[in-house]
């Protein structure tokens, strides 16, 4: 177990890089965009008050 | 969605839970005292550099002493502050509640502070120092600024786990990782045992190679996280605000925030090129640093594209301007930096004046942009008056302080290239041809033009403290219409 577990630490940058193309493809998954793009929305929602709207 | 006329014109009611602005303001304030503090410190360490003869011959006010005071007045004091500032009101209004921990913890967290600043800066100039370039302090203001770091953390954190709006905006997530690296840079590189119980002397950890990369791993990545993460949290906040537009693509903001975090940490080692830090780990910390131009080309896009459709308003509203100009800045900044971290570069730049231009186009054109139009945004909010007191003056201070970085950044280059050049100058016989003193009498010139820089840079700051404080009071100026918008409308007849 501690073997295949030093050898799968040697290929860090791997998992990394695989988490990171993880991230972008979920992301940029084309059913998402309509759900991401509206939190761009958020700063404008804004009232004076936090429990006005 | 109410629009953010109505939202401004909402009478404030006491019964009701309201947003902490309190402490938002007097940060807002801090900010701009220390920045000026920064930027007059700043010029006269200039003005020292090319006429040395205003170092008085006294400790205290020499160049190395002054020079801690500079850089720790500009980064901490007057960026910290405004990343406070900042990063409490985006924090509340985007999570639409108010501050976690109530008033009493964000008046300690705004005094503790402070003190965290004046405590390090008197330190400097009686010579109390780690000697660790940004983490100057010694060991009783590390602790001590640990202590207000945590309050921070719970305080900001706190609000995001009370939020009412079920998304975290992306602001929050760079402003979430700044304080957090920035928690783990300061514990880790101020890791020292102090000599005696009463004394500030301290000695380090770590020693030999070690020490200095753990070093800059440290400085680097402040860079990265404090003056780069931090204000980015400010553009995805304010950009979009006063430019009355959602940001060009949050998709593009999720991949800029990972691209960002998972690269910069490894960048460190570029400042170790050619010394005793092994060749494998030299290259390493270059090929991420190159990287980096993915995470600075994802957010200058997203930053700049925000304005498509809406760039007209760059000629009528000088505080979008400010915000555009940064973050250009942030992208020309972020361009040089990788150029200047592969070796071959920088066997020509380190060490010269060239390092010193580059960290001022993105301390002058990118932190400090970003945060003069952060701040003309946020004073007449604070303060709840109608608008500035001038727009005007906000031009002037645009172009009196945009001027003031060119000459900067221009002279540095020129003064920087020339220096690197002389040092690697060898004659017929395989002697170097220049002696040091002749480089440095031939970089006079460039140190005047920089420290004339520094004054229009610290005399538009000035006109911003005038117009603020006209602005805190409810003035309102009674001005003309822009006269570029005359000129504008006569174009296309043309």
């Amino acid at each position: 177990m501690s073997t295949l577990f030093q050898v799968l630490h040697q290929f860090w940058i791997v998992w990394l890089v695989a988490l990171f193309v993880a991230i972008v493809a979920w992301t940029f998954w084309p059913s998402r965009k309509h759900r991401l793009e509206r939190h761009a929305r958020i700063p404008f929602e804004d009232e004076d008050r936090p429990d006005a709207r | 969605m109410a629009t953010l006329a109505t939202a401004i014109s909402t009478p404030r009611e006491t019964a009701v839970e309201t947003y902490n602005e309190d402490v938002v303001r007097w940060f807002a304030i801090a900010t701009v005292f220390w920045g000026v503090v920064g930027f007059i410190v700043g010029t006269f360490i200039a003005f020292q550099l090319a006429f040395p003869v205003l170092n008085f011959d006294l400790e205290w006010t020499t160049f190395g002493r002054l020079r801690p005071v500079h850089t720790s007045a500009v980064i901490f004091a007057f960026g910290g502050n405004a990343l406070l500032t900042t990063s409490l009101y985006v924090v509340q209004r985007t999570c639409r509640t108010s501050l976690f921990g109530g008033p009493w913890l964000a008046t300690f967290l705004f005094w503790g502070y402070q003190l965290f600043i004046v405590m390090a800066a008197t330190g400097y100039v009686a010579g109390i120092t780690q000697s660790r370039e940004y983490a100057e302090p010694e060991w009783y203001v590390d602790l001590w600024l640990t202590i207000v770091w945590v309050v921070y953390f719970i305080v900001f954190f706190g609000t995001i786990l009370k939020r009412k709006e079920p998304h975290i905006y992306v602001a929050n997530w760079f402003y979430l990782a700044f304080i957090v690296t920035v928690a783990m840079l300061h514990i880790v590189n101020n890791l020292a045992v102090p000599v005696s119980w009463l004394g500030a002397k301290s000695y380090s950890l770590f020693a030999g190679v070690q020490d200095a990369l753990t070093q800059w791993w440290y400085g680097h990545n402040a860079v990265g996280f404090f003056l780069t993460a931090g204000f980015l949290g400010i553009m995805y906040y304010f950009v979009p605000k006063q430019a009355e537009r959602p940001v060009y693509s949050y998709r593009l903001s999720i991949v800029h925030f990972w691209a960002l975090i998972f690269l910069y940490i490894w960048a460190g080692p570029h400042h170790l090129h050619f010394t005793a830090l092994p060749d494998w780990a030299q290259v390493l910390g270059m090929t991420f640093s190159v990287m980096l131009w993915m995470p600075s080309w994802g957010g200058m896009i997203n930053g700049l594209m925000t304005l498509s459709g809406a760039w007209d308003k760059l000629r009528t509203d000088p505080v979008l301007r400010f915000l555009v100009v940064a973050v250009a800045f942030y992208g020309m900044s972020t361009f040089e930096g990788p150029l200047m971290s592969i070796r071959q570069v920088n066997a020509l730049s380190h060490y010269t004046d060239w390092t010193v231009g580059h960290a001022h186009s993105g301390a002058l054109g990118w932190v400090a942009f970003v945060t003069f139009g952060a701040l003309y945004y946020l004073f007449p909010r604070l303060f709840k008056v109608k608008r500035l007191y001038s727009l005007q003056l906000v031009e002037w201070h645009f172009w009196i302080a945009t001027l003031g970085i060119v000459l900067y950044v221009t002279s540095m280059w020129v003064s920087g290239i020339m220096q690197g050049l002389m040092w690697r100058s060898y004659d017929s016989l395989g002697f170097l041809q220049f002696s040091f003193v002749e480089t440095v009498e031939a970089m006079h010139p460039f140190y005047v033009i920089r420290a004339f820089g520094g004054v229009l840079f610290t005399l538009g700051a000035l006109v911003m403290v005038y117009n603020l404080y006209r602005t805190a009071r409810g003035d309102i100026r009674a001005e003309e219409a822009m006269p570029v918008a005359a000129a504008v409308r006569v174009a296309p007849a043309e």
